[in-house]
């Protein structure tokens, strides 16, 4: 696991958690990790963001977002998109994976796992509504530029796959 | 002017010939937004069209902090003219039928992720920044559209015909990827840059072999088509500006 450090400062958090991904919303901006620093200096929030994905249109709302949840508390912010280190899905903290599999989303699997499931040679991707892994791929992209859609032929139900990004 | 002006306006520039062809090819599939042959691909197509539109704007940004006379990605964008935009040839191809749409992206795809491997150890921080996070994105369209190359080669007589026919139109254009521009020679020089005609031959020998798998012969051209990187277009890409530069011209400034 590649493990980058973050400098976020501890009375920031609470208000960080209130700021959610708006194509994920289960997803806090922390569990995702795109949040690589968060400083305050004289009363002005400092925040640098990573895109999990270059066109990703998220990262303007998450800005917006992040500024209007510290405008509540009477703090200014000022955001930075940051592309290095670029953001990998290793990122996404344990209890993110969690929410995101009750949510629906299948979890990313493995670089070279990730790789035999989207080339349709193995049977990998959990369907997170029976578990079965009896799915196959539908499309390598799906409905955002993270995700990949599968469907389950155990239940039949269509499910999102979140892509490793590596 | 001063030397390091002069460096400055070469990086822009190189710059630019990287940049164009995500935004020209990014346009072409956006063309294709709410088309695409089927639910799936035309939500893949569109992603494509995304991630490099994303990658633009990251170049694009960092050119105009470059420049430093107060324009925005926006103006480099939308107000250049025809004859300032540097991609090649290959990117501004119409959408003629789906087998063109998988043959300019395959013959793209496995020349761009070439082109960031490089570009991730550029000397340029910022450059280099740009590629290791695009380079993840490629790998995902590079395997998308060799994937399709394979199912149309193999496929049914027709779509055999079909995507044979697109590559032996599209081939003409493979060779500008690899020619080199001052600014790109001017860039090499100084670390920055990528000498891509050093991967030519890498280039046709990992296109060629996907071609063999897809059952498509691949063509044996004597002559080749160049002129985009120095601003010289073909025809189509006249109406691809119209398109992309028509809520600029006419509403200047406006924003979204």
């Amino acid at each position: 696991m590649t493990l980058t450090e973050t400098n976020i400062e501890k009375h920031l958090i609470p208000v960080l958690k209130t700021v959610s991904d708006p194509e994920i919303p289960v997803l806090t901006v922390l569990d995702l990790g795109v949040i690589r620093e968060a400083v305050e200096k004289d009363n002005i929030v400092k925040i640098k963001l990573t895109p999990t994905y270059s066109g990703c249109p998220a990262m303007d709302v998450i800005a917006d977002d992040l500024t209007a949840a510290f405008a509540k508390i009477g703090k200014k912010v000022s955001v930075e998109l940051v592309l290095s280190p670029a953001w990998s899905t290793d990122w996404i903290s344990e209890e993110g994976l969690q929410k995101m599999e009750e949510y629906g989303i299948a979890r990313p699997l493995s670089e070279t796992h990730d790789k035999d499931v989207l080339l349709g040679e193995k049977k990998l991707v959990k369907c997170p509504q029976c578990a079965s892994t009896n799915t196959h791929l539908v499309s390598q992209f799906g409905s955002t530029a993270c995700k990949a859609l599968f469907k389950c032929d155990d239940c039949h139900e269509p499910f999102d796959y979140f892509k490793c990004l590596k | 002017m001063s030397s390091t002006l002069k460096d400055s306006r070469l990086l822009e520039n190189y710059i630019l010939t990287i940049a164009d062809n995500s935004l020209i090819l990014a346009q072409r599939l956006g063309e294709l937004c709410g088309h695409g042959p089927n639910l799936e691909t035309d939500i893949a197509l569109t992603n494509i069209s995304l991630d490099l539109l994303g990658q633009t704007r990251s170049y694009y940004q960092y050119a105009a902090k470059l420049a430093g006379d107060g324009k925005t990605e926006d103006d480099i964008a939308f107000l250049r003219i025809e004859r300032e935009y540097k991609n090649c040839l290959l990117v501004e191809q119409p959408n003629t039928h789906f087998g063109y749409v998988i043959g300019r992206q395959f013959l793209f795809d496995v020349y761009h992720f070439m082109l960031l491997e490089k570009l991730q150890n550029s000397e340029d921080e910022t450059l280099a920044a740009i590629a290791k996070k695009s380079i993840k994105e490629v790998s995902y369209h590079k395997r998308f559209s060799g994937d399709w190359i394979k199912r149309l080669g193999d496929g049914t007589e027709e779509s055999n015909q079909k995507m044979q026919e697109a590559i032996n139109d599209l081939w003409r254009f493979t060779d500008e990827l690899f020619y080199m521009t001052d600014a790109e020679n001017a860039m090499v020089e100084e670390g920055i840059g990528i000498d891509i005609s050093a991967f030519k031959e890498s280039y046709y020998s990992q296109v060629s072999e996907i071609l063999k798998e897809a059952t498509l012969a691949v063509p044996e051209n004597k002559y080749f088509n160049k002129g985009g990187k120095e601003g010289v277009h073909t025809e189509h890409m006249g109406y691809i500006l119209a398109d992309l530069q028509y809520m600029q011209r006419t509403y200047p400034n406006m924003q979204w």
